[in-house]
């Protein structure tokens, strides 16, 4: 075995430093909180109004029940929002001086979208517009709080995908057209197979983003797990119900965001 | 004017010991502190402005004040929303009036007064649905499409009166459910009767009242306490007063001015 050199030495010394110092401060955060918190005089009804044990047990199936709608709403507009928002991006980088209309068609739909409140879109598309007289099932709050937020998301996922795309290189899109491919094959076959692969943890993000948002269309009527658990929180003037909530949202967002990361870092590790 | 002079006359007319029952139990000395909410509806409160002592629940919350030895200016209102109401620390009220219905789950977790008021739920919808069929029986309410405000008990009264085959739409406050209602998205929505009828005669735009579920049924009255923090001090202060308002025939006499268009609504069978 090579004896350490004087440097891997004293490199060894300062990472055992770094992590005793890291643990104690650790420890030391942990113990002020678990100690200090119960013993503020209000931590009796803090304790009884948002951690009951009997409220969480007896609405907890509710909610996982509830949840079940969330996901449902998640899982039918990812792909919708996935599709628009390449369109979007795609249009956006229309070059031909014809189609100049649907480029500008697709900066105004992103910079609208991008800047409006999500609840706000939520209200004005899923009141409003089977407020114009739409007959059943055509003015259900599920297919148009769905499509305001398929509508808000697909522009940020455009805008992301825009980036993407424009991260290639211009040199790749002479070479693809000086070997014969057509505009729409450059795009199809050199630009966007990179383009998207690049984006794919920003879009992660976003997805998780929008599993949360899901909740937003609560306003207008459907009864997923945050109005449940509202009226829960109603029924018994206790919050636990919304803890519960959360922790059922944590369970599906911190993995995704966990792998959202990782594919980030296997990423910047491929490059470099 | 006229309610000012009755509250007048009630101030000379309380008894010593109402008077006393409330000294330094009250968030400010010599302060009444009442919550509405933010806004109050007809016909609780009356152009929003309980100050005026005008709408029933105004009017009940300075006929109390009275008779717990508080003059109309010892009066001071504040808005609370239903999650400030039951949220845990100190509350910034002595009573909460907005319709709170009584429960022993929300007992629990705060104090209620003895009921000052009992209510029928009153089924809300459109002339169209009317025409479209529906009637007031509970075979025909199953078949509508339901909403309700999710901070109620209505929900579970939806479920325990009528049982609809479809699951409800739930909203956050009146304005929401009749936009619902406006939009076609629902047929109905059960609400207590006196905010059905403010809600079918100057909200909606063809609104009309489907029926009513009578208030004295035996299970589940839906019954309007004030709410206390809890173990609140103030509470048998409030009820000795409340008791009071009752025995005197006071609080029927707030109810008759304030309620009277509740008659003529059919019942549900």
């Amino acid at each position: 075995m090579p004896t350490q050199t004087r440097r891997q030495m004293f490199e060894a010394r300062q990472r055992r430093r770094a992590n005793t110092i890291a643990a104690a401060s650790t420890l030391a955060v942990f113990v002020a909180v678990i100690v200090l918190i119960p013993l503020t005089p209000g931590w009796e009804n803090v304790q009884r109004s948002f951690f009951n044990g009997a409220v969480f047990a007896k609405t907890f199936p509710g909610l996982l029940n509830a949840f079940v709608m969330d996901v449902a709403i998640f899982l039918w507009c990812a792909p919708l929002i996935a599709l628009l928002g390449l369109a979007v991006a795609i249009a956006r980088d229309l070059r031909s001086p014809a189609l100049y209309p649907l480029r500008l068609l697709a900066i105004a739909y992103t910079d609208i979208f991008r800047g409006l409140p999500v609840i706000l879109v939520i209200y004005l598309i899923g009141f409003g517009i089977p407020g114009l007289g739409l007959p059943r099932p055509w003015n259900s709050p599920y297919i148009w709080g769905s499509l305001a937020l398929i509508l808000v998301y697909a522009s940020y996922v455009a805008e992301v995908i825009r980036s993407g795309i424009e991260s290639i290189h211009d040199s790749q899109r002479n070479a693809a057209l000086s070997l014969g491919l057509s505009g729409s094959d450059t795009m199809r076959f050199v630009i966007l197979p990179q383009a998207i692969r690049r984006v794919v943890p920003a879009n992660m993000n976003l997805f998780v983003a929008l599993q949360k948002d899901v909740a937003l269309l609560s306003f207008i009527g459907p009864v997923e797990i945050f109005r449940q658990a509202g009226v829960y929180k109603s029924l018994m003037a206790n919050f636990t119900p919304y803890v519960g909530a959360a922790l059922i949202f944590l369970a599906l967002t911190i993995p995704a965001t966990r792998y959202a990361d990782y594919l980030m870092n296997k990423q910047a590790s491929a490059r470099s | 004017m006229r309610v000012l002079t009755t509250l007048a006359a009630l101030l000379l007319a309380t008894t010593a010991s109402a008077e006393t029952c409330a000294t330094g139990k009250t968030l400010k000395e010599g302060v009444l502190t009442v919550a509405t909410g933010n806004p109050a509806y007809f016909p609780w409160v009356i152009d929003d402005a309980p100050e005026s002592g005008q709408g029933f629940e105004a009017a009940v919350a300075y006929a109390l004040a009275a008779e717990m030895g508080f003059g109309a200016d010892q009066v001071e209102w504040t808005r609370t929303s239903f999650d400030q109401a039951i949220q845990p620390g100190a509350k910034e009220f002595d009573i909460n009036l907005q319709q709170y219905s009584i429960t022993p789950e929300r007992e629990e977790m705060v104090d209620f007064s003895d009921p000052y008021y009992t209510s029928a739920m009153a089924v809300l919808t459109t002339k169209s649905v009317v025409e479209a069929g529906a009637s007031a029986d509970v075979a025909s309410l199953k078949s509508l499409v339901w909403g309700a405000d999710a901070n109620t008990t209505a929900v579970p009264m939806l479920t325990d009166l009528i049982a609809p085959e479809k699951a409800p739409l739930l909203y956050d406050d009146n304005a929401d459910v009749t936009a619902a209602m406006q939009a076609g998205q629902i047929d109905a929505a059960l609400f207590d009767l006196p905010t059905a009828l403010y809600l079918s005669a100057v909200v909606l735009n063809d609104g009309a009242l489907l029926g009513q579920f009578p208030a004295d049924r035996s299970e589940n009255p839906d019954q309007f306490g004030m709410l206390m923090e809890k173990g609140s001090a103030l509470k048998e202060c409030v009820n000795a007063a409340l008791a009071s308002l009752k025995d005197s025939g006071k609080l029927a006499e707030i109810e008759a001015e304030w309620m009277q268009a509740t008659t003529g609504v059919p019942l549900i069978k």
